[in-house]
């Protein structure tokens, strides 16, 4: 039988945590949450030796205090879960303040490797460690890596396995904190003792340090007990006035020293550097990067770049799934018979996955960018270019992770934007972060901007997608101001923050990190949108018209058909049987599946058929067709009347269903903004994910198409409808920017700040929307834009 | 040698830290960033707007708010 070992891996935020988990557990990990908490728990399995190891990703962190859910995420997991062996990722250029959180776990007492990460840039700075002697001063055991090369893991395992093989027992470090502190420790890790706190699970030096370190959760925790809790709050107040007579400083202050005291005698040892602050490769590019004059235009020029560099490369891809989804749908519609089943393929699955899937490659390519901008460090640079910026609005540098990722530069998702909130402390901050999140263009919202810019901006493409990006960014900013001056007032939060060294990406970081989001965003296509595509063509399809109305629209067929045959096409289609013989024959000669006549029969319809192609297409007039041409007239004049009645009733049915009821409900509201009850079903669909207000929009479309239409992409659809203009589609683009949130950002909002925060963002971004688009409306009205 | 505090740092400045006056979550999150007593800083730069400032800390880069500078005392060359 296997023997299994868990092992909890922890380090520095960018000390190559992830690279590590993805080349242990080669990226098969089972994501999900710690339980009660949103933190993102990654888990992963591998075989060494044997052993069936478990590896859980616990949340980047500096240190392990309560100020943070992630840092109380993970030592939590620690004390609660009691894993076998944890991994702490040590970033080998950045020893004293990794070895602080390291010293943390060794306080605590689990057993402990060091993953000296990152040699090889270490020793590119100029640093020698030595091993053996860190090994020694430390206590624990240390093992070289480059996560990123996968280079030396198989040791880190066989240490790993070795250290869970030699015992369970938990030895705690004793850092000396100076006599005054320790004698306090010593003084409040007895009285636990003597109580029946289980100093077992919790080690009691480890509490005290704790307790007069002013840790809100310790304190609580060991307070349970009245009398010990009373007790241990004197002393800690006792030494706090003690400490701030003789010292001028905190006890948290003087613990905090006294660590970074030890490491540092321990690294002056095992450490030598040459020369303390040599300019780097990294600090080279800054002097571009973060020059105060280049800098934002370096920026601005990226992100501009980004966008047309992502349409561009897609454009292909996005070109081949159209095409595809338009055989498919034609494909079902000739092999399925007529009737509610082909109906509800072809115009509520095929379009409506089709509509999503198809913009599949727009958004690989777009979380690829984020990815690189991620991985490379330059997205630590962004947040400390603009936060000054940000800060006037209310925000953290930080802020711009989340609104990047929702969108900030067009084509993340407000799901995980919302959840990169986290990043942020101050609840207040973070609160009016997640507010504004969902005003970025998604890239649920992106296929929408695409088929309506397609259809009316064409040729203004890269231009449309920055001004939008640019329209949402001063919405979102001038939101969160509005908000921190109303409901969320409030001071800043520490900004302090790493600039990490700049790296190359490696290409398979880049595709594990895009490849996950991609996948998020195909389930959700593939599992809610499919669901609401179904729904809605039902809205749409039911109930149908009464038998009365259907029968009155065939009554008029009758009558065109008796018309045609009144006229000079009865000399050669004389009668019903003969016309829809030839209605299939004229349907294969324009699909051009026949190309010259066939029996002796059929010479006479081929003419016919010609003539009327010819007249159709107003192409030169051939003479030996001469006789066919005043029936293929009428033929024509008959075809023509026949789609009049078909969209006439298409029309009517969507109008009566469910749906279209709701949406000429709406449409009292929604006139002044230019949307018709077909917007208004598409934008009601939309709530439940931006993405599905193209695919609603196709389905009406396409529901009351006539057959000239239905290879025309929804794009030149919507172009050729009047109604549409340029400056409906600005307003219908701005209305889905704006509104509210989809479903899914609703459902993370609400878990992330409560229901009645959810209910808040769907309410004050609609109302937003309705305003904006009503003033665009009225005074793109009034300058006469609306053409 | 004079202590003077870190936003009136110039550029390319070096200094040594003397005190760290922040108290509850910001004197916690200044000293895991490294930031305590006895440290040897470097202004590497500042954003365009003056503000938030870029240094070097055993070897590595930190950014804070000019706001924040002000906590830590350092003691400099002039």
């Amino acid at each position: 039988m296997t023997k299994k070992i868990t092992i909890a891996l922890a380090g520095n935020p960018n000390a190559g945590k992830t690279s590590l988990f993805n080349h242990l557990t080669g990226a098969r990990a089972h994501v999900g949450n710690y339980p009660g908490v949103t933190v993102q728990k990654k888990e992963g399995r591998l075989q060494h030796d044997g052993y069936e190891i478990h590896v859980v990703d616990l949340p980047g962190t500096y240190s392990l205090t309560a100020y943070s859910l992630e840092e109380l995420v993970a030592r939590n997991f620690i004390l609660e879960e009691r894993p076998d062996v944890v991994v702490d990722v040590v970033d080998a250029a950045n020893l004293d303040r990794n070895l602080y959180l390291a010293l943390q776990f060794m306080e605590i007492g689990v057993p402990l490797v060091i993953a000296l990460n990152m040699m090889d840039m270490a020793e590119s700075i100029g640093l020698k460690i030595d091993l053996e002697k860190l090994k020694t001063l430390l206590g624990v055991e240390v093992v070289p890596t480059v996560a990123r090369q996968g280079k030396g893991l198989d040791r880190l395992l066989d240490t790993v396995v070795r250290v869970a093989e030699a015992d369970h027992e938990w030895r705690p470090k004793n850092i000396r904190y100076g006599p005054d502190l320790d004698l306090k420790i010593r003084e409040i890790s007895d009285l636990l003792m003597r109580s029946r706190f289980p100093t077992d699970k919790y080690p009691a030096r480890w509490l005290a340090v704790k307790c007069l370190e002013g840790d809100q959760e310790v304190l609580n925790l060991v307070g349970r007990d009245e009398a010990v809790g009373r007790k241990i709050k004197t002393a800690v107040e006792e030494l706090t006035r003690h400490l701030r007579a003789t010292l001028d400083d905190e006890p948290e202050g003087i613990i905090a020293d006294q660590r970074y005291g030890f490491i540092a005698s321990v690294t002056k040892q095992a450490v030598t550097s040459e020369g303390d602050f040599r300019r780097t490769i990294s600090d080279k590019i800054d002097l571009v990067l973060l020059n105060r004059l280049l800098g934002p235009i370096i920026l601005l020029a990226i992100l501009y770049s980004i966008y047309n560099l992502i349409f561009w490369i897609s454009g292909a891809p996005v070109a081949w799934f159209e095409v595809f989804f338009t055989w498919l749908g034609g494909a079902a519609t000739s092999i399925m018979p007529e009737g509610l089943l082909q109906s509800l393929v072809v115009s509520g699955l095929i379009d409506g996955v089709g509509g999503v899937i198809g913009f599949v490659p727009l958004i690989a390519f777009m979380f690829f960018a984020i990815a690189i901008l991620e991985d490379s460090g330059y997205l630590a640079r962004i947040a400390f270019i603009m936060d000054r910026i940000l800060r006037t609005f209310g925000l953290h540098g930080n802020s711009v992770l989340a609104l990047m990722i929702g969108g900030g530069i067009a084509g993340g998702c407000a799901v995980p934007g919302v959840l990169a909130a986290r990043t942020l402390r101050d609840p207040k901050e973070r609160l009016a972060t997640i507010m504004v999140t969902p005003l970025m263009n998604c890239g649920a919202k992106l296929p929408v901007y695409a088929v309506l810019i397609a259809a009316f901006f064409a040729r203004h493409e890269g231009r449309m997608l920055f001004l939008l990006t640019l329209i949402s960014w001063s919405l979102a900013l001038i939101s969160a101001r509005i908000l921190r001056w109303t409901v969320l007032r409030g001071e800043h939060t520490p900004f302090v923050m790493e600039l990490p060294p700049y790296r190359l990406p490696t290409f398979r970081g880049l595709l594990i990190h895009s490849w996950e989001r991609v996948w998020e965003y195909i389930k959700k296509a593939g599992t809610i949108i499919l669901a609401i595509s179904v729904i809605i063509w039902a809205l749409m399809t039911f109930p149908a018209l009464p038998e009365d109305v259907v029968e009155d629209f065939q009554n008029q067929r009758s009558r065109a058909e008796q018309a045609f045959l009144a006229g000079p096409g009865g000399k050669i289609l004389p009668d019903l049987e003969a016309l829809h013989q030839f209605n299939e024959y004229y349907q294969l000669i324009q699909a051009q599946k026949i190309k010259k006549a066939g029996e002796d029969s059929q010479a006479e319809y081929h003419s016919l058929a010609r003539a009327a192609l010819g007249l159709a297409q107003e192409g030169p007039l051939c003479p030996e067709l001469k006789a066919y041409y005043a029936p293929a007239q009428g033929y024509l004049n008959y075809r023509q009347r026949l789609q009049e009645i078909g969209a006439e009733e298409a029309g009517l049915a969507l109008r009566r269903s469910l749906g279209g009821r709701l949406g000429l409900l709406l449409e009292k509201i929604t006139r002044p903004l230019g949307f018709d009850w077909r917007t208004n079903i598409a934008l009601v669909g939309g709530f439940a994910a931006k993405e599905v207000v193209i695919s609603t929009l196709g389905t009406a479309y396409s529901l009351s198409e006539t057959e000239e239409e239905a290879s025309k992409s929804l794009a030149e659809k919507l172009a050729s409808q009047p109604g549409w203009n340029p400056l409906t589609a600005f307003t219908l683009i701005l209305f889905v920017m704006v509104y509210s949130p989809c479903v899914a950002t609703l459902v993370v909002i609400v878990r992330e700040a409560g229901w009645s925060w959810g209910l808040f963002a769907m309410l004050y971004t609609t109302v937003l929307a309705y305003l904006l688009t009503l003033a665009t409306a009225q005074i793109g009205g009034v300058l006469g834009l609306g053409v | 040698m004079t202590i003077i505090s870190m936003r009136h740092m110039n550029s390319g400045e070096k200094g040594t830290i003397v005190k760290v006056r922040a108290q509850g979550e910001m004197n916690r999150r200044l000293r895991d960033m490294g930031l305590v007593t006895g440290t040897e800083i470097f202004i590497q730069g500042r954003a365009p707007l003056n503000d938030p400032v870029n240094i070097k800390v055993r070897g590595n880069n930190l950014t804070l708010r000019n706001n924040e500078a002000d906590f830590i005392e350092v003691e400099v060359d002039r």
